[in-house]
């Protein structure tokens, strides 16, 4: 077999096995588990009738927006009403690409790196896709014609500009830190020894800062409680999905739970040692196998820590939401960089 | 040979965006066509191998400037321009500086290929996974500045361009940033109404 077609067969599988996962396997449980969670969180059952503990809820739900009738207002500019839910849907598939889920597998007679394009920007692909997203929510919000859509769209806009850059500033710390944008390389970096001598090189300790505030922007990023304004029932309807219905507003739903899982994955990846294990360094290929499910967990806790502080904190006011990104996190997290250029001039990690 | 193809097609796009956003009547529309116009020119980074100039492209233009842009063409409501004349007054004296501009960036890339023979880049992606950079480098030696040409091998684009920054482009590069903070402060300045509120 030609290398050229051992590469594309190897892509072609971790393509498979990453869509496989996450939109196979995760995004589906994901919906039974926030709406299972909400119930046992409030105190109510949540849905336990379609299936085993309510298991096929998720499948009932996608059926029922499948069948409704897709509606389009009269006065809403046609194209971009359509496109929007794909220009938001498209990006949020794309990031997984970059993220490492597992170590170095030896298979066939090839060592095959966990992740299916470890390209040298790394971080800088995922936030120039996050940042596309954003058109989605924005032409959502104006192709509406609705006054409610409308302020949707322009408070997410504002919102992830904000966030942006304060959790941006946070990231450059990690890649001061490891010497490197490719993603497998700072899993590798926070693999390769100890803090202080007795804890994890991951960069949640020395970087504790710049963790908390890549973590809450992350919130802000995917519009999520406490800070999802954009789509804030009590004032503005739904917001910019406000004039969407059947599929095309399950669209959003979807791109918003991939928005969540792919934060959760950058979150374990960047900041708790991706698929690494702390003092332990398994090798053969049970122990990459155990490194992808090492990451699985990890990256199953945030999704976790999402849906627990969408049920328990309200939601911010919009002042408080700019003032907290522009006067606490920028200026934090520029603290942060000098925090972590000087660790790394003076040799502490 | 894929390299030529990829180029024409991604320039055509770029162009095809550039013409957009002045041929639309809806101001979000033609905003639209200069992001289209955006993505365009970070596929030729990509072509070119310069996957940082790539995201930084997009991630700078489409998803910083032009999100503010839309944000303030969806705030100020401009008024409709349905029924505006397509062509304006002033379309002759602009196609005159057009022609003028097309002749100075046309000439001085054909004058500049001609004695660099940029025209004849290597194609080959392999040669160009690892940038290597020429500069001048400076010692002082027993008193004197001397200047040695170097050559160095840099493993991704990314440090290329940090080096070419913060190493050997680095007072430009500040007095740059210096200017830019002045004319953020002076469009704050202008944008309050009042200066009695200034303190």
């Amino acid at each position: 077999m030609s290398p050229t077609l051992a590469a594309a067969l190897e892509g072609a599988a971790k393509i498979a096995f990453v869509w496989a996962c996450v939109l196979g396997a995760v995004l589906p449980n994901l919906i039974w588990v926030e709406r299972r969670m909400a119930g046992l969180i409030q105190d109510r059952p949540g849905p336990n009738r379609v299936g085993p503990f309510g298991l096929f809820q998720a499948v009932a739900d996608i059926l029922k927006l499948l069948m409704k009738e897709d509606v389009v207002p009269m006065y809403a500019d046609r194209l971009l009403h359509t496109v929007a839910p794909l220009i938001l849907l498209v990006p949020a598939m794309t990031t997984f690409a970059v993220i490492p889920f597992g170590s170095t597998i030896h298979l066939f007679g090839r060592d095959i790196s966990l992740v299916v394009a470890d390209v040298n920007i790394g971080i800088l692909y995922v936030f120039a896709l996050t940042s596309v997203g954003i058109y989605g929510l924005v032409l959502a919000g104006w192709a509406s014609n609705n006054k409610f859509a409308l302020l949707g769209g322009l408070r997410s806009s504002a919102q992830v500009i904000s966030y942006e850059l304060a959790m941006g500033i946070a990231a450059i710390s990690v890649f001061l830190a490891a010497g490197s944008l490719r993603l497998q390389r700072v899993v590798e970096y926070q693999a390769s020894g100890t803090f202080l001598g007795f804890l994890p090189l991951w960069n949640c300790f020395p970087q504790a800062i710049g963790c908390l505030i890549f973590i809450v922007s992350a919130f802000a990023e995917t519009n999520r409680v406490p800070f999802d304004l954009p789509e804030a029932e009590a004032e503005l309807v739904a917001g910019y999905h406000t004039e969407y219905s059947a599929f095309r507003f399950g669209m959003f739903f979807m791109a918003e739970y991939l928005n969540l899982i792919a934060a959760s994955a950058m979150m374990a990846t960047l900041y708790f040692g991706g698929w690494s294990l702390p003092y332990l360094h398994l090798t053969g290929i049970f122990g990459s196998l155990a490194s992808i499910a090492v990451f699985a967990a990890k990256t199953g806790f945030f999704i976790f820590l999402f849906v627990w502080v969408r049920w328990t904190l309200p939601r911010f006011r919009f002042d408080q939401l700019m003032n907290l990104g522009w006067k606490v996190f920028l200026p934090l997290s520029l603290l942060n960089l000098l925090w972590t250029g000087a660790l790394v001039l003076w040799g502490v990690i | 040979m894929t390299a030529p193809f990829f180029f024409w097609f991604f320039a055509a796009i770029v162009v095809f965006g550039a013409v957009g956003v002045v041929a639309m009547r809806q101001p979000v529309h033609s905003a639209l066509f200069l992001l289209l116009s955006f993505f365009g020119v970070a596929a030729l980074f990509i072509t070119l191998n310069a996957e940082f100039l790539a995201a930084v492209q997009v991630l700078v233009y489409a998803g910083g400037i032009m999100v503010l842009f839309l944000f303030t063409i969806m705030l100020v409501n401009i008024r409709r321009t349905a029924g505006q004349p397509y062509v304006h007054r002033q379309a002759g004296a602009a196609l005159l500086v057009a022609f003028f501009l097309l002749a100075v960036v046309g000439g001085t890339i054909v004058a500049s290929s001609r004695t660099s023979g940029l025209a004849d880049a290597p194609a080959d992606p392999a040669k160009l996974s690892t940038t290597t950079i020429s500069r001048m480098m400076t010692e002082t030696v027993d008193g004197k500045t001397v200047k040695t040409p170097v050559t160095e091998q840099v493993a991704g684009n990314s440090q290329a361009v940090a080096w070419g920054l913060y190493r050997d482009y680095l007072l430009p590069f500040e007095v740059a940033s210096v200017f830019l903070l002045v004319a953020m402060i002076g469009a704050v300045v202008l944008g309050k109404r009042t200066m009695e509120h200034v303190d």
